[in-house]
Parts: C-alpha cells; sequence; structure tokens
C-alpha cells in the first residue's frame, strides 16, 4: 500500500484545499527544502560564486571599483615562492599527520574493542582533544612548546638528553614537527573513535570460526578484520584529508605560519594576505587551490558510498 | 589462568595508560597553569607538575578584567540560535529527503553532502564580502546566519538516516486512517527520531561552540567576540602572555563542550559514526 494513493487528481474548475496541495509529495517536499537550500545557496552557493568572481580580480581594501585582471592572481601566486613553500607545507602536514593519526587511531580503536572496566569512561575521555575548542586547546600547546618555559625542554635538560631545550616554534623543521604533533594529538581520538565503531559492526562468529580453522590472530586481523572495516576508515582518511589540508585554528594559534613561513598552510596564508595585508583577491585565489583536492575527495566519497550503498 | 595477567597488561592497560596520559596531559597543564602563581610559572627550577600556592588570581583577572563573560554570552546565544535554526532547517529536509518521492531528490542530496565538505576556510573571504554587503560586519547575525551553513549539511545527512529507520507503515496507517502528511510527520515521525534530532542538536552546539575562523574575520570589537577568538585575541598583549588567564580562558571556554558532551557521549559518537558506519 503506498502513500501516493492518497494523491487525488484535481479535476478542473475546482480549486485544491491547501491541505490537499501540501499532501501532494511534489509541492511538499520542496516547501520543506525550501529554509535549509536558501540558507545553503545564499551563505555557501553566493560566496563560493563571489570567490570566484575575486580571484580574477584585482580587488583589494584600498580599491573601490575591482578591475578583471583574468588568471593573475593565481599564476601570480604560482611565481610566488611563499606560495610554493606553503603548498609544500600543505602536502607534508597533511600527509604525516593523516598517516599518524590513522596508525595511532587504528591501534586506540583495537585496544578499546576489548572488554574492561570503566570501558565507557575511557572512551569518553579520550575523545576529549577532538571535541573541546580546537583554538582553546592549541593555547595549551602554545605553553608546552615555549622556547623558554616548555615542560618538554625542562625535561629533556633534567633528563640530561641535551644541555639545551628544542627552540620548539622558533625553527623551521622544529615548529613543523610542533605543529604536527599537537594536529596527531587532536585528531587521533576521531580516527580511533569511527573505527571502533566500525569494529564492533564485525560478526564475532567470522572470526572465532577463522580461529577455529587455525587462523592466527595476526591472519584474522589482517584477512578478516581489515577487509570488514575499510569502508569506514575509507571514509574516516577522506574526511580527516579535507579537514586537515583546510586547517587554520592550530597554525594560526601557535605560529602564525613562522618563522620565516615554513609553517604557513593555504589557509593561513590566505588569511595573512587577504586580511592582514588587505589583498582580497590575492587571498581568495591562494584559498581556491585547495579546490582541485576537495573535488577529488568529494568524488571519492560520492562514488565510494554509492557502490557501497548498492 | 595467572599467565593470562601479565598478558593482558601489556596488551591493554599499558599502551591504553600511555594513551590517556598523552591524550589528557594537555588538560592538566591547563588547568595546573591556570593555579600557579607567575612567580611558579616562571620558576624554572621547581617541579613544574605540581602547584605549591595555588591561586584563584588568573580566574580573577579572567573575569574582572577581561570580556570574558561578554564572550561567554555571545558565544552561547549564537551556538543557541544557529542550532536551532539548523535544527528546523534539517528536520524539514531531512524528512523530505528520507520519505517523499519528488523529482530532483538525489540531486538534492547530493548537493547537501558536497556542502557538508566544503571547508571554512575555502569560504571565509568571499563569506566576509556578503557579510560585508548584507552590513551585518561586527554584529553577532553574522555568526548566527552563517554557522548553519557548516551545520544543516551533517544534520540533514544525519537526520536523513533516522527518519529511514522509522517504518513507513507506521506513517502509512496514519495516512490511511485520514491524517494529514504534516499531522503524520509532527505526530508520529517526529517523536520517533527524537534520539536523532536530540544527536544533531548536541552535535550542531559543539560545532558552533567551537567555531574559529569566521568568528575571527567578522568582528573586530571586544563586545561581539566568542570565547575562542576572545581569549586568543586579547589575552596576549604584544608580546605579553598572560599564560595563567589564558589557560583559565581556554579551561572554561573549554568546560561547556565537555559537559555536555560527557552526558550524552553515546549520542554524540552516534552521530559521529553515523555517517562512517553507515556510509
Amino acid at each position: 500500500m503506498r502513500a501516493e494513493t492518497r494523491e487525488r487528481p484535481v479535476t478542473a474548475g475546482q480549486l485544491p484545499t491547501i491541505g490537499e496541495v501540501l499532501d501532494r509529495q511534489g509541492v511538499l517536499a520542496y516547501i520543506l527544502l525550501l529554509p535549509g537550500l536558501l540558507i545553503l545557496a545564499a551563505f555557501i552557493g553566493w560566496p563560493f560564486i563571489t570567490s570566484l568572481w575575486l580571484s580574477v580580480t584585482d580587488q583589494s581594501v584600498s580599491t573601490s571599483v575591482a578591475r578583471f585582471v583574468g588568471l593573475e592572481n593565481f599564476t601570480g601566486a604560482l611565481k610566488s615562492q611563499i606560495f610554493l613553500q606553503t603548498v609544500r607545507n600543505t602536502f607534508v602536514y597533511t600527509g604525516v599527520t593523516v598517516v599518524f593519526k590513522l596508525g595511532f587511531g587504528l591501534g586506540l580503536a583495537v585496544l578499546m574493542n576489548q572488554s574492561f572496566r570503566l570501558k565507557n569512561l575511557a572512551r569518553a575521555a579520550l575523545l576529549l582533544p577532538w571535541i573541546v575548542p580546537t583554538a582553546l586547546s592549541a593555547i595549551a600547546w602554545l605553553w608546552l612548546f615555549d622556547a623558554t618555559f616548555s615542560v618538554f625542554n625542562w625535561a629533556i635538560v633534567r633528563s640530561g638528553i641535551a644541555d639545551r631545550g628544542i627552540n620548539w616554534l622558533g625553527e623551521g623543521v622544529w615548529a613543523m614537527t610542533s605543529i604536527i604533533i599537537a594536529n596527531i594529538w587532536r585528531g587521533t581520538p576521531f580516527f580511533a573513535i569511527s573505527i571502533l565503531a566500525g569494529l564492533q559492526t564485525v560478526d564475532r562468529e567470522l572470526l572465532d570460526a577463522a580461529a577455529v580453522d587455525g587462523a592466527s590472530p595476526w591472519q584474522r586481523f589482517w584477512r578478516i578484520t581489515i577487509p570488514l572495516i575499510r569502508p569506514v576508515v575509507l571514509i574516516v582518511l577522506l574526511f580527516s584529508t579535507v579537514q586537515t589540508i583546510s586547517d587554520f585554528q592550530l597554525v594560526y594559534v601557535l605560529t602564525r605560519g613562522g618563522p620565516a613561513n615554513s609553517t604557513h598552510l593555504l589557509g593561513t596564508l590566505a588569511y595573512d594576505v587577504a586580511v592582514r595585508a588587505g589583498q582580497l583577491s590575492q587571498g581568495a585565489a591562494i584559498s581556491l587551490y585547495m579546490f582541485p583536492v576537495l573535488i577529488v575527495c568529494v568524488v571519492a566519497l560520492l562514488v565510494y558510498m554509492r557502490r557501497s550503498s548498492v | 589462568m595467572t599467565a593470562t595477567v601479565p598478558r593482558r597488561l601489556l596488551t591493554l592497560y599499558l599502551p591504553l595508560s600511555l594513551a590517556a596520559i598523552v591524550l589528557l596531559f594537555p588538560f592538566y597543564w591547563m588547568f595546573i597553569t591556570s593555579i600557579k602563581t607567575d612567580r611558579e610559572l616562571i620558576d624554572l627550577n621547581g617541579l613544574p607538575f605540581w602547584v605549591f600556592e595555588p591561586t584563584l588570581e588568573h580566574y580573577r583577572v579572567l573575569f574582572a578584567e577581561t570580556g570574558f563573560l561578554r564572550w561567554a554570552l555571545n558565544t552561547l546565544t549564537i551556538s543557541v540560535v544557529a542550532t536551532a535554526i539548523s535544527l528546523v532547517c534539517s528536520i524539514l529536509a531531512g524528512y523530505a529527503l528520507a520519505r517523499l518521492r519528488f523529482r530532483g531528490a538525489a540531486a538534492i542530496a547530493g548537493a547537501i553532502f558536497v556542502t557538508y565538505l566544503v571547508p571554512q576556510t575555502l569560504l571565509f573571504l568571499p563569506l566576509l564580502e556578503v557579510v560585508r554587503q548584507l552590513g551585518l560586519s561586527n554584529t553577532l547575525w553574522s555568526m548566527i546566519l552563517t554557522y548553519p551553513t557548516i551545520l544543516i549539511p551533517f544534520s540533514t545527512w544525519l537526520l536523513m538516516g533516522y527518519f529511514r529507520s522509522i517504518p513507513r507503515e507506521l506513517e502509512e496507517s496514519a495516512l490511511i486512517d485520514g491524517a494529514s502528511r504534516v499531522r503524520a510527520m509532527t505526530q508520529i515521525v517526529l517523536p520517533l527520531a527524537l534520539p536523532g534530532i536530540l544527536s544533531a542538536a548536541i552535535f550542531a552546539f559543539t560545532l558552533s561552540w567551537n567555531e574559529f575562523i569566521y568568528a575571527l574575520v567578522f568582528t573586530n570589537s571586544t563586545d561581539i567576540k566568542t570565547i575562542p577568538v576572545g581569549v586568543v585575541t586579547e589575552l596576549v598583549k604584544g608580546d605579553v602572555y598572560f599564560w595563567g588567564s589564558l589557560m583559565a580562558g581556554a579551561l572554561l571556554g573549554s568546560v561547556p563542550v565537555a559537559l555536555i558532551y560527557s552526558f550524552f557521549v553515546d549520542k554524540y559518537v552516534g552521530g559521529l559514526t553515523a555517517g562512517a558506519v553507515k556510509g
């Protein structure tokens, strides 16, 4: 029995009542979708078009009438050493953190998948780094990485590993290492909890049957568990990649892109160029360089979800 | 069976404790820094892991000499209103996409999913222009109206899943009994979807509370700032960091989301993983 049977055809000359119109699914659906779609169109669709327009003009905070400049902002960025460095930084930052978050997250999920006392408490506590405001937890990391008062340096010097502490946020490679550490700390719980949810859907009987057939725990993990949780892992990976490539807060609080641009990401560079230096168009173009990677991830996700839902 | 005890220690308790220490240490550090005296904070010879003369001075400074209370009120207002707007929009849209048959349903669902993945750093500059054009610069409205773009896409997807899990037959029997579709929706489907709605609400509230870049770019006066932006931009004067007050602000700003979350861990985790597991 389908609900459509209630949709009576409206005969000519007889106006339908409001109730009858609302009962027509096509009409009702669009009415229900309207508020949400309006907001998304106004504050995602329209800004996106604005962004495309901005990026091909020379709009800055001081120009009153913007001039069309074609792809100058995009080609100009490619000639800038700072931009190229930023692209490299973004790839290093994303690549390294995603690999570590996946590794640690998988490990933590496997640990948490065992039964033990206070498991719920443990699960709640371990997710904390991911749920508190990143800009605020970054302040704790700022203090942990302080050149003089870093507690890590205190430990390094006290334990005799080195005479002097590390200038965490003040030297290029260490600064990148620092933001990578903070990002892994924040992101690992998300991987762990998502993968844990995947692990819990794995049929125990399958694993038991394999054990009876003589498969070692290692074999069971790689041959049965991993293939079964692959969809979850893939989706989490793509989500995290999108989020990490577009990261802003950690870098803004910890290094502002320094020292000497060694930790700038596309987001923070766009902010500096557009908001601090007032070059709106150039900033918009830098932001838009995220777009290709985003497209790849979105398409991959959509294709994958369509395939797995069939 | 005594041999299994050290084995469990090695495969469970030891690595788990290590993970707990690494993940929770920064919070301990925030707390302990916030109750240390300035003298103790810069004392390189003492033991940094403990506090010998606890003080609430940094909290007093935070409340009496900064806009913290104002920022807290702003953050609360923005989060509540943005969450409410997003929930209404998402419930309506999620119901339509999950239950009604109409042209373009798949395309619209796909488009909403794509907006889910659009990062804030891609759009903050043009959005700043749009906010200016609408005359909303430096108002709470600039955030109340833009945060739903972050919240609606995932809430809609989450709720679509919930609506689909409610048996169609319940609704159809009401329709056959003569109830209108709107009535069937509000009186039968919505109450059953309440757990999903709560999940979406918690998720939306914490995301609004934590938002940073829009709030940073759209505001410049102290009165309009949110906690994350206020703490980060106003407790550092030039090169002087007010570490104690910074930590106090960071900690207090994290408490509300941590509390809400601790009451509803399962809902939160359910919402977080709904997309990943069901996808």
